[in-house]
């Protein structure tokens, strides 16, 4: 590997061929600021198309300024950062930025974790030059089932249509029209609703600005709390407790699980249950519909599909619906956790407690903005009562409980209610990828073999590559299990299906980069994917310390069944927490 | 052996074929047909003669007879008159604009005395249709001398020691384009010829392709034989139908001929060429924009290094050259590196061509070695302002380039000393502008362009040429002050140096040369607020003259806003509060009592 020597602000060092001036300023401690500039090391994915002209510096043997962030360093560099003449160009820049954006600072959903308003702040802007005359760029605001657009505020970052395109490659963003009218929005700038976007909110989760955000239910929950008439119950999503605790400046990986709940009841919601509960039913009822159709395909049947796909990812079940539609048999038909649970609360638990189901308002906290879109599905309810009636995010819960008054870092840790809040290990581990599959792998082994399993832990699917394989002994079948993360990666996978080539028998897919914990509605990495790894390694360290790890063993799972449902895949377990899916190929509208 | 023994050529560049220059050409047929003269006298379609403001041209040779503003009931007379009689149609001769005498030689034409016709050395000849035309003036031995008798380095040596800088505006040295593209190796290699030209007003690229597109065919090939690639593209706007179809047809012919396609002349060379249309985009005349709108993506340029001779189309090596810096490499390959670099001055070789255009007498198409100066171009080939009115400025190189004052006047024209000077070569558009124009309109309406064209990908461009174009609105307007020309300057000056690609390091130059060139007119604009040249409307002032006013109402009946009180028989006055400037009250006055200060 050659290496270079260069000079940056006087100081010199060595570096590999092919590293950024921007990489190796920062292996120096020299911060040169960036703004479209995007690295999530870990997850390989890299937004530069050096549109913002930030991060330039003077380059010796250059006429002009070069973008450090894509310039390679060259042998004999020398690089001055912050000349005047450097610091006039990045104050004039960023001065031309402000001036075609929206002054509402003070009412934005992003204040406070705005990086155009950090970098304004950081360079001492104190005034827009020509403000009073100044044409500002203004687009149609577009509000979708998740995800709400607001263009002035744009800044041609690029991140989300790199995102969208290059890592979720569903398409549904890229740039249109040209010069100060240019933006990044759908085909004909139609309503994302019309596009083939997922709602997977990964563009919400990288954009520095305010134009891509989420739509906020918490007005919707706030009254259905003060409502005397409402019985509300939430459930919280596995990938929230291990990120929660960073809104309020805790450490990444900080588990908040107790301080969570205790905060919740504070809010004033009547019962608080975990979605980890429904994670265990999910493996019970898609555990034994594999395995049904592992028996049958191993005994020659032709019509036996196999692999089968995990459906918890509402995102994941939009690509394929919009993508793969013609392999719409190929998942399994279990409903995701947070739909399992609202379909179980509003008939086992509302029967329990006697409340009418339109009385009872169900409430989940996920990391994910797919689900606001998911509890919305027509299928998901009954009688136009749905199961789910609001899905807030990690983002929403933690302002939410800062209006509240609340300090969640000096709560007294609290448990979950029953019978709805007892989980597993199992159930803890769907936050992660490859958690999905690890947790239907322990209850599978033990319900095909018979056997009690030696080794819970399943590392070998554990992971941050994007597409990872591997095979597990079923006490002698060996058993194919694919996994990818990234919808673009799902694509790989699935193309393998379609064309017959694939040697998996199941495969797990999630369409948010490390899996839940990496969600569109959770608190934003802003560039720092080492944030990720923190979350997944807590996810891990939960299931560890849990007492009982594998989704069969939990006693009110095991209840559940006794009393309501029978056994797994009995009718009226299917027509609860099963579903199925639709054609959405055709679906894309272009509205005049 | 011909049998013809007269040629009318009549020029077929779009100009003329607008001007109905095919119909000139079916009515000299027809008459030619009706007199038995078909056999002896032929008509040949042409390309551009470049003199466009006097066009429809024809031109009957061997006596170089030039006639001018040609129209198609004219054909009787030329060839009753001219061809059988003899005598030459006077009043079709071109007249020189100073002694308004006619003249009836071509070659005595001030217009084209001074030039020195290489890259257009067959536009006016040829019938750019036929291929035999072409190879008949050596058309294709170049090509077959390189296959033949030359390695590629030897070509490329040539090639860099002619000192041949491209000619779309960089400036860049062939040759060492064509080293590099040959230096990285891959199994595929791409010849791409830019033939976008998106300056407004320039058409040098339009007029060789229209009227001598083997010319580029042949240097491709070369270029591919040269760099180790077999496959050409052409990249040429979809506004030129024209253009487009003599390409195909020559395209076509070349293929007939073997002189494209596999084994051209039998050396197992194989190359060809295939066209792609721009789609009404200026920046992808931008060599990466340009790849990457032919690859299917969005026009926007990327990030140099990498340059497209190591990563182009698809990723592979591709040379990227301009019409005009092809046109010329035939004619270099055949009468060689030092004949090329004997032309031009020291650092900038051979000819250039220009598009003359704006206040000048002489509008059109004209081919100059480098080194001429400014003063030949404007006042002997250009024949000097028109209206006799007095220069002003010329602006080189479209909405890229700088204005020069009177003061660069006897500068030599070549890639540096135009840089020297605040200005660009670019691609050759060259507009003069007279005292009636005023500079900060000139500037705001250059950035009126580059503000529609810019991609929208970088901030400093997609912003920052949007500010410019408004403070320049504000100042005309009479809005703007002193401190507003040092805002001016330096956002020019930031977004030069933070630009992402060669339309946002350009656009302010027209802002930054009048700066520099004509910073009074801008003071007086600010302080005074006042035009100089009488074109910003808002700082003008509509009076009547109470000298002159007999009170007959004629304009206050007239003006749409009401801004004329007056009795009858009494003195009129103007409220220039209300006043919108439109200028109907002075159009309607017939007793010259309004005037503008």
């Amino acid at each position: 590997m050659e290496t270079i020597k260069l000079t940056i602000d006087n100081k010199e060092i060595d570096v590999p061929k092919g590293t950024t001036i921007y990489k190796a300023a920062k292996e120096l401690g020299i911060d040169i600021p960036t703004l479209c500039y995007m690295d999530l090391h870990d997850m390989n994915i890299e937004n530069k198309p050096a549109g913002c002209r930030i991060c330039v510096a003077e380059v010796s043997g250059r006429r002009n300024l070069a973008p450090t962030c894509s310039t390679n360093c060259e042998q004999g560099m020398v690089v001055k950062t912050h000349t005047p003449r450097v610091l006039n160009a990045r104050r004039t820049v960023m001065e031309f930025i402000l001036s075609d954006h929206p002054k509402d600072c003070l009412i934005c959903a992003k204040s406070g974790n705005c990086e155009l308003q950090a970098m304004a702040h950081r360079l001492g802007i104190r005034e827009i030059p020509g403000a009073e005359y100044a044409e500002v760029s203004t687009y149609r605001e577009d509000t979708s089932p998740s995800i709400i657009r607001d263009l002035d505020k744009c800044i041609m970052c690029r991140r989300c249509e790199m995102m969208c395109n290059e890592v979720q490659t569903v398409g549904a963003l890229s740039a249109v029209n040209r010069g100060f009218m240019a933006t990044v929005a759908p085909a004909f700038e139609q309503n994302l609703e019309h596009s083939t976007c997922t709602y997977c909110g990964q563009c919400v989760a990288v954009c520095p600005t305010g134009a891509l955000t989420e739509v906020n239910h918490v007005p919707s929950v706030l009254r259905a709390l003060v409502d005397p008439s409402k019985t509300v119950v939430v459930q919280t999503a596995p990938a929230v407790r291990v990120a929660l605790g960073e809104e309020f400046g805790l450490e990444p990986g900080t588990i908040v699980t107790g301080k969570m709940t205790a905060a919740l009841r504070a809010l004033g919601f009547d019962y608080v249950f975990d979605t980890d509960f429904a994670a265990d039913l999910t493996i019970m009822e898609e555990g034994t519909e594999f395995l049904e159709r592992l028996t049958r395909y191993l005994k020659g049947d032709k019509n036996a599909r196999i692999p089968i796909l995990t459906s918890c990812c509402p995102g994941w079940v939009n690509f394929f619906e919009h993508y793969f539609p013609d392999l719409k048999d190929v998942p399994s038909t279990a409903k995701s956790p947070q739909q399992m649970f609202g379909a179980i609360a509003k008939t086992y638990f509302a029967d329990k407690i006697g409340v009418n189901r339109k009385d009872m308002v169900v409430v989940s906290i996920m990391p994910c903005l797919a689900k606001k879109y998911e509890c919305q599905r027509d299928e998901f309810s009954v009688d136009g009562n749905p199961d789910v009636d609001f899905s807030i995010s990690t983002r929403e819960l933690a302002n939410f409980i800062k209006q509240a008054n609340i300090d969640i870092s000096n709560l007294h840790d609290e448990e979950f209610d029953s019978p709805l809040g007892e989980s597993t290990g199992a159930g803890v581990i769907f936050g992660a990828t490859g958690g999905v599959i690890e947790a239907a792998c322990r209850t599978a082994y033990e319900l095909y073999t018979g056997k009690k399993l030696q080794r819970l832990d399943f590392t070998e699917l554990r992971g941050m590559e994007g597409v990872r394989s591997a095979t597990i002994d079923f006490d002698g079948l060996p058993l194919n299990i694919g996994i990818a993360h990234g919808l673009g990666n799902a694509r790989k996978l699935l193309n393998d299906v379609r064309s017959g080539k694939s040697q998996f028998h199941a495969i797990e897919v999630m369409a948010c980069p490390g899996g839940c914990i990496g969600g569109g509605g959770q608190p934003l990495l802003h560039g720092n994917s080492e944030i990720l790894k923190a979350r997944a390694t807590a996810i891990y360290e939960e299931d560890r310390k849990k007492p009982l790890r594998k989704s069969h063993e939990n006693p009110f799972i095991i209840k559940l069944y006794e009393e309501f449902l029978g056994k797994p895949n009995s009718e009226k377990a299917h027509h609860l927490l099963h579903t199925h899916y639709f054609n959405k190929q055709s679906k894309v509208i272009i509205k005049q | 052996m011909s049998k013809y023994n007269r040629h009318l050529l009549v020029c077929g560049g779009t100009g003329c074929h607008a001007s109905e220059s095919d119909s000139i050409v079916c009515n000299l047929r027809d008459e030619l047909e009706a007199k038995d003269l078909a056999d002896s006298v032929q008509v040949i379609i042409t390309g551009c003669f470049g003199f466009c403001g006097k066009g429809p041209i024809v031109k009957v040779m061997p006596d170089n007879t030039f006639y001018v503003e040609v129209k198609p009931d004219d054909a009787k007379e030329i060839i009753e008159e001219h061809i059988i009689k003899g005598r030459k149609v006077t009043r079709l001769l071109y007249k020189d604009p100073l002694s308004n005498q006619p003249i009836p030689d071509s070659a005595a034409i001030s217009q084209f005395r001074k030039q020195l016709r290489i890259v257009l050395r067959n536009c006016g000849f040829i019938n750019p249709e036929n291929i035999d035309e072409y190879i008949a003036r050596e058309g294709y031995q170049a090509l077959g001398k390189v296959l033949t008798e030359m390695t590629p380095e030897e070509v490329i040596k040539e090639v860099k020691d002619s000192g041949q800088r491209g000619r779309g505006g960089a400036g860049f040295s062939t040759g060492l384009k064509w080293e590099l593209a040959r230096r990285n190796q891959s199994d595929e290699k791409y010849v791409v010829c830019n033939a976008d030209e998106g300056d407004p007003g320039a058409f040098m690229d339009r007029s060789v392709l229209e009227g001598d597109p083997h010319s580029v065919l042949e240097a491709m090939a070369i270029c591919g034989f040269s760099i180790g690639a077999s496959n050409g593209l052409i990249y040429i706007r979809a506004e030129y139908p024209l253009a487009i179809e003599r390409l195909k047809i020559a395209i076509n012919q070349a293929r007939e001929y073997g002189l494209l396609g596999s084994d051209i002349l039998g050396t197992g060379f194989n190359f060809d060429i295939k066209l792609r249309y721009g789609a009404g985009a200026f920046v992808c005349g931008e060599e990466t924009a340009l790849i990457h709108s032919m690859e299917g993506l969005r026009g926007e340029p990327t990030v140099k290094p990498p340059f497209p001779a190591e990563a182009g189309y698809r990723g592979k090596p591709t040379n990227v050259n301009n019409v005009e810096t092809f046109a010329a490499i035939p004619a270099i390959i055949l009468k060689g590196a030092k004949w090329f670099s004997s032309i031009g001055t020291e650092k900038s070789k051979g000819t250039k061509v220009f598009a003359l255009a704006g206040k000048i007498n002489n509008v059109g198409l004209i081919e100059v070695p480098m080194g001429t100066t400014l003063r030949e171009v404007i006042f002997e080939i250009g024949g000097g302002i028109r209206n006799g009115k007095k220069f002003k400025g010329i602006q080189t190189g479209g909405p890229s380039g700088g204005c020069l004052s009177d003061k660069h006047l006897d500068t030599p024209i070549d890639f540096d000393n135009l840089l020297a000077a605040g200005s660009i070569m670019g691609s050759g558009a060259m507009i003069v502008l007279d005292e009636d124009d005023c500079m900060v309109s000139m500037a705001k309406f250059f950035l009126e362009f580059t503000v529609e064209e810019s991609c929208g990908k970088c901030a400093p461009c997609r912003i920052g040429n949007k500010r410019l174009h408004e403070l320049l609105g504000q100042i005309c307007e009479g809005k703007g002050s002193l401190e507003d020309l040092d805002r001016l300057r330096n956002m020019s000056i930031v977004i030069k140096d933070t630009a992402l690609c060669g339309l946002g390091q350009t656009s302010p130059n027209p802002v930054l040369s009048m700066l520099d060139n004509y910073y009074d007119e801008y003071v007086a604009h600010v302080t005074d607020k006042k035009c100089p040249a009488g074109q910003c409307r808002s700082l003008m002032e509509y009076v009547i003259n109470a000298e002159n006013c007999v009170g007959c109402t004629a304009c206050a009946r007239v003006c749409p806003v009401n801004a004329i009180s007056g009795e009858r028989k009494e003195v009129h006055l103007i409220n220039p509060a209300i006043c919108i400037k439109c200028g109907a009250c002075m159009e309607k006055c017939k007793f010259d009592a309004i005037f503008i200060r």
